[in-house]
């Protein structure tokens, strides 16, 4: 009857059985690359080589940087806004029936705008600082954190709720004890969605009207010719990308330990 | 005005009746219910799907309110129910979110009573409930029977004196259920609550209960009341006496009368 309440920490073994094959597969796909610029004699502008970029990326690292720096706070920023504004947003949803009926359709029409139309305009009223950017990055992100976040508060298990007017409890107990908990990992994976969008968000900020910034190196790259540092940016902005996802799938992990925790299970094999 | 025959009477159903609208046609649901339960006493309501059980739980528990009738308590009219008496519903409802602590806590937690004092209790009486040893584990990680009994102990702790047992052991396998009614009758002769149980099973009802309410189909009434004078405390073999299954048999009349 009595069962371990540990959860079974992944082995080095699973991690390989896990990644290997995705790791396998992206340094082939290098490998074939590298191959094909020195057989077929690619010239570098056209397509440099892997190695090339890579070469290209710490030569350039100093110039990147500053730009790498800009980039980041206008993400973050951006962010931080589209998560206050998604919340209170998801709350207000969810406050009322009216109010959801009113701001669903809109929040469904701001996601239909073309950002890379509006993105010149945020310039001509904002200027060149920092509040356009962080207006894109926000108008990508918010969405998703909206949607999680309030169909997570909407999917609480009525009978949870039954329970605990039952013994007594009050709204307010109500929603603090039962329905945000319950709406955490549907707002945990808006902001998954969220931050997977939002450095790209920066990058096209960037590019309608800035003076730093990855965009506006991978910009500059393109117009002296220096494919190299296109794709060393690109690099960049991928891997700070992944970063915040991972910070933000950390962050999670941390804080729903419970989402996370499966009954253990003895696992049976043919021998 | 009491109907309860000797007191002390913990808890009274004075003729509820509740209509529900089904796609807006009126349904009766129950249909002039009266019982009662004497403080200390296993009181049992068997009767088929659909005869109004938990709705009349959750009348008792104040999630609805009757048409007709009164819910006393202690002999009082009690308007504002909601926490007066530990509900324990079929599912077993633990917040997937805390430990099991921090589950069975929840009715002092509720009432802003010192979380200190509750945890200690809780800590002491995880044995009894056989979960030592799972203070700080997730329910996720619990064995179907450990949920219920987990559900149960966050029952008892409301520190009420009028239990409501919805069909707790309905979704467990045969052998755990067995295993569990005999644990909750020790327990509960140990606390001596007032406990109204709800079940669908002869044999549950009978081997717990003092007292057997057999309900009728929708509307559900009360269409007979059987006493069990088994003696206490009831062992497993019990069900294996004359006496057990005369019971068992007058109650399977009762609930077949058409």
């Amino acid at each position: 009857m009595r069962r371990s309440a540990q959860v079974r920490a992944p082995g080095i073994g699973q991690a390989i059985a896990e990644y290997g094959p995705a790791v396998l597969l992206v340094a082939l796909v290098f490998a074939a690359w590298e191959a094909a610029t020195a057989v077929w004699k690619i010239q570098a502008w056209l397509l440099p080589a892997p190695s090339a970029i890579a070469k290209a990326a710490v030569d350039a690292r100093g110039l990147l940087g500053p730009h790498l720096a800009q980039t980041v706070v206008e993400t973050l920023v951006g962010f931080g806004a589209a998560l206050a504004v998604g919340l209170l947003l998801a709350l207000l949803i969810d406050l009322s029936a009216t109010l959801r009926r009113a701001l669903y359709p809109l929040l469904v029409i701001s996601q239909t705008i073309p950002i890379i139309a509006v993105a010149p305009l945020l310039v001509i009223w904002f200027g060149y600082g920092l509040l356009p950017k962080v207006i894109v990055v926000g108008l990508v992100c918010f969405f998703p954190i909206v949607v999680g976040t309030a169909d997570g508060l909407r999917s609480t298990d009525p009978d949870l709720i039954a329970l605990l007017q039952s013994m007594g409890a009050t709204r307010r107990q109500v929603f603090f004890k039962v329905r945000v908990p319950a709406s955490l990992p549907g707002m945990f994976t808006g902001i998954k969605v969220a931050i997977t969008y939002s450095v790209v968000g920066a990058i096209i900020g960037e590019w309608v009207g800035a003076s730093r910034g990855l965009g506006v190196f991978m910009l500059r790259a393109t117009n002296s010719f220096r494919t190299d540092w296109v794709f060393a940016t690109i690099a960049v902005v991928s891997a700070l990308s992944l970063a915040l996802f991972l910070a933000v799938v950390g962050i999670e992990r941390l804080a729903l330990p419970w989402f996370y925790t499966k009954a253990r299970e003895e696992t049976w094999e043919e021998m | 005005m009491s109907s309860c025959p000797d007191a002390p009477c913990k808890l009274e159903l004075t003729g509820i009746t509740k209509w529900f609208k089904v796609d807006g046609v009126p349904l009766k649901a129950l249909e002039d219910v009266r019982l009662h339960a004497r403080a200390g006493e296993f009181v049992s309501i068997i009767g088929p799907s659909g005869c109004g059980k938990s709705t009349l739980f959750n009348i008792i528990c104040g999630l609805l309110e009757p048409d007709e009738g009164q819910v006393l308590l202690d002999g009082q009219v009690a308007s504002r129910r909601a926490g007066l008496v530990g509900y324990m519903p079929q599912k077993d409802l633990l917040l997937p979110w805390r430990s099991v602590l921090d589950n069975v806590i929840l009715g002092p937690e509720l009432r802003g009573e010192d979380l200190r004092e509750s945890r200690r209790e809780a800590r002491e009486l995880l044995p009894l409930f056989g979960l030592e040893g799972f203070a700080d584990a997730y329910p996720a990680v619990l064995s179907g029977g450990m949920k219920q009994r987990a559900a149960l102990l966050r029952t008892f702790l409301t520190h009420r004196e009028v239990l409501l047992l919805d069909e707790p052991f309905g979704a467990l396998d045969a052998l755990t259920r067995m295993e569990l009614q005999e644990w909750l009758l020790g327990v509960w002769e140990r606390f001596r609550k007032t406990i109204l149980f709800v079940t669908h099973d002869v044999d549950e009802a009978v081997f717990l209960s003092d007292r057997v309410y057999v309900l009728t189909p929708r509307p559900g009434r009360v269409r007979t009341v059987i006493p069990v004078p088994l003696p206490r405390p009831r062992a497993r073999s019990i069900i294996a006496s004359p006496e057990f299954a005369a019971l068992r048999y007058q109650l399977l009349e009762a609930l077949a009368l058409r």
